[in-house]
C-alpha cells in the first residue's frame, strides 16, 4: 500500500511536472532574402513535437513542451534549412527568421541560349520530350527530320545533315554519349537527301545547339547536335517490325537483378516493294537495300557508374540511272556501296567529394565505293568525246578514333567546374580512277588534340553563368586555337528568363577539299546570341536573335583537275531572329508548335566570286507542328507544314582563271504537308503481354511540286530542277512488341 | 531498501517509457482523422509537417513517415484537378525520402505498398506521355504488391477503383468496373479493423462519395 502510494505520487509528480513546465511560447515570423513572407515553412524544435508551419504572412507560434537548451531548426523547399540554439524557459520567445534560397535544378534559371533540349527532365531549356522526335509527321522517323522543325535549321531537301543559321551541314557535329560521330548519316547519293543512320528509340535525350554551345565540344562552326543513349531498359523484351520498307527484329535482356542488360538487333531494309508502287524519278538498277545490325551492353558499375557500350554495323547498296543532261539520249549511272563499323563504349561514376568522372571511346570505320559512267539507251556502258570525265570511281576508306575525358568537381549548390581532354585520330583514304584507269590516290591523317575547362557560376537562383576556354591543336595544320565561351542566364520572374550567348568556334577545313597545296589554317565562327523565354504551364515562347561571323573560310581553286583548298580567305557573316510558341494547354489532348526563323546571311567561300547568300540558306523558314491524340480512337493523328521561301541558285564556272557565274536565281518557294497516323489497339492494357503500333504515314500529302535547286550540263546549256526522287511518299508499318508495353514507341521507322 | 530502491527505479523508467509512449500515441490520435477530412493545400502542409516533427522525434516510427508523405502526395493530387502540372515534382521530391524511411522501419506493409502506388501514380500524371512506361509500371507493381501483402486492405480496392473509374474505356477503364470495386472496398472497410487507433483507415469517405457518382 504504501509502495503504491509512492507509485502514485511519482506518477503525479511527473505529469504534473510535465504540464508545469509547458508554458514557453515561441513565435516570429519566416521570410526570404527579399523580405518576403514564406507560408508553409516548418518550424521545430529538433527532435520533438513541437513546432509549427507558417502561415500565408509567414507567421508562426506554437507553445512548447521541452525546456532548457534546444535547437530551433526552420526548414521549407527550396531554402536552406535555418537552425537556431534557443533556450527555453518562459515567457514568449520572439525568433524572426530568415531563409536563403537553395539553388536547385528545379528552381535555377537555366544556360539555354541558343539550346533546345529534347528530354524529360523538366528545364526551361527542355522544350521538346523525347517522344517528339518521333511523333513529329514531317520527320519520318529521323532524328534531324524533328529538329528540322525547329528555328535555326534549314529545310535543305536535296542533301542530308543539319543546315543551321546560315552554316553548311559540316558545320554541324554529331555526339554520341559525349564522343564524336562521323557518318552521322548514311553515305551521300547526288542530289538525294540520305538518312541518320541510328534509331530515334535508343536515345534518351537530345540537345540540339544552334549556337552558343559548351567548351566540351569542338570542330563544329554552326551547330552542336549531342545525343544521350539510354541506360537499362525497363524490363525484358522483344520486338519485331514489317512495314513496306522492310523488316526488323530485336531483343533486350534485363539482368534479374536489374544491373545489367544486353541486346541486339538486326534490321533488312529493301526499297523494291515502296518503289514499285511509288514510282521514283530515278531508274534503279539496284534498289537500295540495307542491312543494319547492332548490339549494345550496359552495366551499372556501382550505384552511381554506368558503363555503356554500343556496336552498329550496316552495309548497303544501291544503282541508279538518270536520263543524262549532257547528252540526249545518253544515260548517267551512279552506284554505290557503303559499309560501316561504329563501337562506343562511355562510362561515367560519381567519385568522393563530389568529383565526377565520365570517360567515352568512339571508334568508326566507313568505306564507300563509289561508281558513275554514261550508259546508252540499252543500257551498254559507253565512254563519250568530251565526256570521259563522268565515268570514274571513288575507293574511299575512313577509320576515325576519338577518345575524351571529363572530370567534374560540384561546387556550392549547382556550380561546378569541369576540365578535361579530347583526342581525335582520323585516316582518310581516297583512290580516284579515271576512265582511263589512271589512278590518283590520296591520303590524309589527322591528329586534334583538346583541352578544356569549364565552370558553371549559380550564384542564386536567379543568376547562372557558364564560361569556358577550349584549346586545340591540329597536327595537319600544325597550328593551335583557343576559343573562349561565355553564356549567361538571368530570371526575369516565374518561368521567365533572358539568355546571352558568346563564344570563338574553330573547325578544319573539310576533308573533301583536302590535301591542299598551301599551309591553311583553322575556320572560324564568333556567335552572340541574346534570347527571352517564358515557359509557364505547358506553354513556351522563345525568342532569339543572333548574329555570327565568319573568318578564314576556305577558298578552293582547281588544281590536277580537281578542287581543293587553297586559302582561308572567304569570309561571311549571318544574323537573325527566331520565334518558337508551344501550347498544350490550351486545347485538350492537342499539342502544337509554330516555329519561324529569319535569316540574313552572305559568304564568300569555297568557289563563290564574291561574298552572295549561300544556295542553303533560306530567308524566312516557318513550321506548324500538331499532335492529336483521340482517346476514342486509340489514334494519334499527327501533322506538319513545313514552309521555306526560295532560296537562291547558282551555276559557277570556272573560265581558266577565275569563277563566275553562268547562271543564278532563286527556286521557288516550298512547302510540305504531312500526315502520320498510329494505331495503338493495346495501349493501356496492363496485361497485355504484346503491343503493337500500326503506322500510315504521307508526306507531301497535296502533292505540291518541290524544286530544291537546278543541275547543269557540263557545257552550262542545259539546266533541270533538282526534285524529291517521289513527289508523295506513303509508309505503312506494323511493330510488336513483346513483354513490355511501349505505348511510347507511336511510331518506329526502321528507316 | 535497496529493494524498494529498485523498484521506484524500474517503475520510474516503465513510467516514463509509458508517457513517452502516451504522447506519442496522444499525438497522432490527435493528427490522424484529419487525414481523412484536410483537402486544402495549406492545411495539408501543415498536417504533413507535424507528422514529420513527430518522424523526426521518434525516428524507429514508420506511422509518423507513412502520412507525412501521405499529406504531401494528397496536396499534389489536388494540382491535378486544377491542371498545375508544374507544382506536382517538388511536392514529390519531398513525399520521396519520407515513403523510402516508412519501408526501411516496416517491411513488406500493405498500407506503404498502397502509398508507393499512389506516389508512383502522381509522378505518371505529372507528364503521363513520358513517364507512363516507367512511373506507370511501377505504380502497378506497387498496388499488386499491397494486395497479394494484405487483400483485406480496403484502400487496395480503393486506389483500384479510382484507377478504373478514370481511365478511359479505350485503356481498359470502366465506370461499371470501377464502381463495382469501390463496393468491394465499401465492404472491406466494414469489416476492416485497424491494427490501432493511428493506423491507416483513411478512405471510407472517398469511397462513400464515388459511390454517389454515376
Amino acid at each position: 500500500m504504501r509502495k503504491f502510494k509512492t507509485f502514485s505520487a511519482v506518477v503525479i509528480s511527473i505529469i504534473l511536472f510535465q504540464a508545469v513546465s509547458a508554458q514557453v511560447m515561441v513565435k516570429g515570423i519566416v521570410k526570404d532574402n527579399k523580405g518576403n513572407p514564406i507560408a508553409g515553412a516548418s518550424i521545430s524544435i529538433k527532435d520533438s513535437y513541437d513546432g509549427a508551419t507558417s502561415d500565408s504572412l509567414g507567421r508562426y507560434s506554437f507553445k512548447a513542451f521541452e525546456k532548457g537548451p534546444q535547437l530551433l531548426v526552420v526548414s521549407n523547399i527550396g531554402y536552406k534549412s535555418f537552425e537556431q540554439q534557443v533556450k527555453l524557459e518562459s515567457g514568449v520567445l520572439t525568433i524572426d527568421v530568415v531563409l536563403k534560397q537553395e539553388v536547385t535544378e528545379l528552381t535555377a534559371v537555366v544556360l539555354s541560349a541558343g539550346t533546345f533540349e529534347a528530354s524529360d527532365r523538366k528545364r526551361a531549356a527542355a522544350v521538346l520530350d523525347p517522344i517528339d522526335i518521333v511523333t513529329t509527321a514531317s520527320a519520318n522517323g529521323d532524328i534531324t527530320g524533328a529538329l528540322k522543325t525547329l528555328p535555326g535549321a534549314q529545310q535543305v531537301g536535296e542533301s542530308e545533315g543539319l543546315f543551321v543559321r546560315g552554316g553548311t551541314a559540316a558545320e554541324t557535329k554529331t555526339f554520341i554519349d559525349g564522343t564524336l560521330v562521323n557518318n552521322f548519316f548514311f553515305s551521300s547519293v547526288p542530289n538525294i537527301a540520305q538518312f541518320g543512320r541510328f534509331s530515334p528509340f535508343i536515345f534518351k535525350g537530345t540537345v540540339f545547339s544552334t549556337g552558343g554551345y559548351s567548351a566540351l565540344y569542338g570542330q563544329a562552326l554552326s551547330s552542336a547536335l549531342i545525343l544521350e543513349s539510354i541506360d537499362l531498359p525497363d524490363q525484358s523484351s522483344a520486338n519485331l517490325g514489317i512495314s513496306v520498307l522492310g523488316i526488323n527484329g530485336g531483343y533486350q535482356h534485363l539482368s534479374k537483378n536489374k544491373q545489367s542488360s544486353f541486346g541486339a538487333s538486326y534490321s533488312y531494309t529493301d526499297l523494291s516493294l515502296a518503289f514499285a508502287v511509288i514510282k521514283q524519278r530515278q531508274d534503279y538498277s539496284k534498289v537500295p537495300a540495307y542491312h543494319g545490325a547492332d548490339a549494345n551492353f550496359r552495366i551499372k558499375t556501382s550505384k552511381t557508374g554506368m558503363l555503356k557500350y554500343y556496336g552498329y554495323f550496316s552495309s548497303n547498296r544501291l544503282a541508279f540511272t538518270t536520263n543524262s543532261i549532257d547528252s540526249l539520249g545518253y544515260l548517267d549511272k551512279f552506284s554505290i556501296q557503303n559499309s560501316n563499323v561504329f563501337h562506343n563504349l562511355s562510362w561515367k561514376e560519381n567519385l568522393p567529394k563530389r568529383w565526377k568522372i565520365f570517360s567515352g571511346i568512339s571508334y568508326t570505320n566507313n568505306k564507300d565505293d563509289i561508281n558513275s559512267n554514261m550508259q546508252d539507251n540499252n543500257k551498254n556502258d559507253v565512254v563519250l568525246n568530251g565526256l570521259e570525265f563522268k565515268e570514274f570511281n571513288v575507293d574511299t576508306k575512313g577509320t576515325y578514333f576519338n577518345v575524351k575525358t571529363v572530370l567534374e568537381k560540384k561546387l556550392k549548390g549547382l556550380s561546378a567546374i569541369r576540365f578535361g581532354g579530347e583526342y581525335n585520330f582520323s585516316y582518310d583514304r581516297l583512290i580516284y580512277t579515271a576512265y582511263n584507269n589512271q589512278q590518283y590516290p590520296n591520303a590524309v591523317k589527322e591528329h586534334i588534340k583538346a583541352a578544356f575547362a569549364e565552370s558553371d557560376i549559380y550564384a542564386t537562383n536567379d543568376l547562372a553563368i557558364k564560361a569556358g576556354l577550349r584549346f586545340e591543336h591540329s597536327a595537319i595544320l600544325d597550328k593551335i586555337n583557343i576559343a573562349p565561351r561565355l553564356s549567361l542566364a538571368y530570371k526575369l520572374g516565374k518561368g521567365t528568363q533572358a539568355s546571352l550567348a558568346y563564344g570563338i568556334f574553330y573547325q578544319n577545313p573539310e576533308r573533301r577539299y583536302l590535301p591542299s597545296p598551301n599551309a591553311l589554317t583553322f575556320m572560324k565562327a564568333t556567335h552572340y546570341i541574346a534570347q527571352f523565354q517564358r515557359s509557364i504551364n505547358q506553354q513556351t515562347l522563345r525568342v532569339e536573335v543572333f548574329y555570327k561571323k565568319y573568318d578564314n573560310l576556305v577558298k578552293t581553286g582547281i588544281t590536277n583537275f580537281t578542287e581543293s583548298a587553297i586559302n582561308n580567305n572567304g569570309f561571311g557573316d549571318a544574323s537573325g531572329f527566331e520565334f518558337f510558341w508551344r501550347d498544350k494547354k490550351t486545347i485538350k489532348n492537342f499539342d502544337y508548335w509554330v516555329s519561324y526563323s529569319y535569316l540574313d546571311t552572305k559568304r564568300d567561300f569555297l568557289n563563290f566570286p564574291f561574298a552572295i547568300t549561300p544556295n542553303f540558306a533560306a530567308k524566312h523558314t516557318a513550321s506548324l507542328v500538331t499532335k492529336k491524340f483521340v482517346q476514342q480512337l486509340k489514334m494519334n493523328l499527327n501533322a506538319s507544314y513545313n514552309y521555306s521561301s526560295g532560296r537562291p541558285y547558282y551555276n559557277i564556272g570556272f573560265d581558266g582563271t577565275n569563277y563566275k557565274f553562268n547562271d543564278r536565281g532563286t527556286i521557288p518557294d516550298y512547302h510540305n504537308v504531312s500526315f502520320a497516323i498510329n494505331y495503338l489497339p493495346k495501349i493501356g492494357k496492363k496485361d497485355a503481354k504484346s503491343f503493337a503500333v500500326y503506322v500510315l504515314q504521307v508526306s507531301n500529302i497535296f502533292n505540291i511540286k518541290q524544286t530544291f535547286g537546278y543541275q547543269y550540263s557540263y557545257n552550262g546549256y542545259r539546266k533541270e530542277a533538282i526534285v524529291p526522287t517521289s513527289r508523295m511518299f506513303v509508309y505503312i508499318g506494323a511493330f510488336l512488341s513483346f513483354g513490355v508495353d511501349r505505348s511510347d514507341e507511336v511510331i518506329n521507322n526502321s528507316l | 531498501m535497496k529493494k524498494s530502491f529498485f523498484v521506484l527505479l524500474t517503475s520510474f523508467i516503465l513510467i516514463n517509457s509509458f508517457a513517452q509512449s502516451e504522447k506519442y500515441i496522444k499525438a497522432m490520435e490527435a493528427l490522424v482523422p484529419a487525414v481523412d477530412t484536410t483537402r486544402s493545400p495549406d492545411g495539408l502542409t501543415q498536417l504533413a509537417n507535424s507528422f514529420e516533427r513527430i518522424a523526426n522525434a521518434e525516428k524507429t516510427m514508420w506511422l509518423p513517415f507513412y502520412y507525412a508523405a501521405l499529406c504531401h502526395i494528397n496536396k499534389a493530387n489536388g494540382y491535378f484537378q486544377t491542371q498545375e502540372l508544374e507544382k506536382v515534382d517538388p511536392l514529390m521530391e519531398i513525399a520521396e525520402p519520407l515513403l523510402a524511411k516508412a519501408e526501411e522501419l516496416e517491411k513488406n506493409n500493405s498500407e506503404i505498398m498502397c502509398l508507393k502506388k499512389m506516389f508512383n501514380t502522381g509522378k505518371m500524371m505529372a507528364d503521363p506521355m513520358n513517364r507512363f512506361m516507367t512511373f506507370g509500371q511501377s505504380a502497378a507493381q506497387a498496388l499488386e504488391v499491397a494486395k497479394g501483402l494484405n487483400p483485406e486492405n480496403p484502400r487496395v480496392y480503393l486506389l483500384e477503383g479510382i484507377d478504373k473509374y478514370y481511365t478511359p474505356e479505350q485503356y481498359g477503364g470502366s465506370k461499371t468496373e470501377g464502381k463495382r470495386l469501390f463496393e468491394e472496398a465499401m465492404k472491406k472497410f466494414e469489416a476492416f479493423k485497424p491494427a490501432s487507433s493511428i493506423h491507416p483507415s483513411w478512405g471510407i469517405s472517398q469511397v462513400k462519395y464515388f459511390l454517389t457518382l454515376d
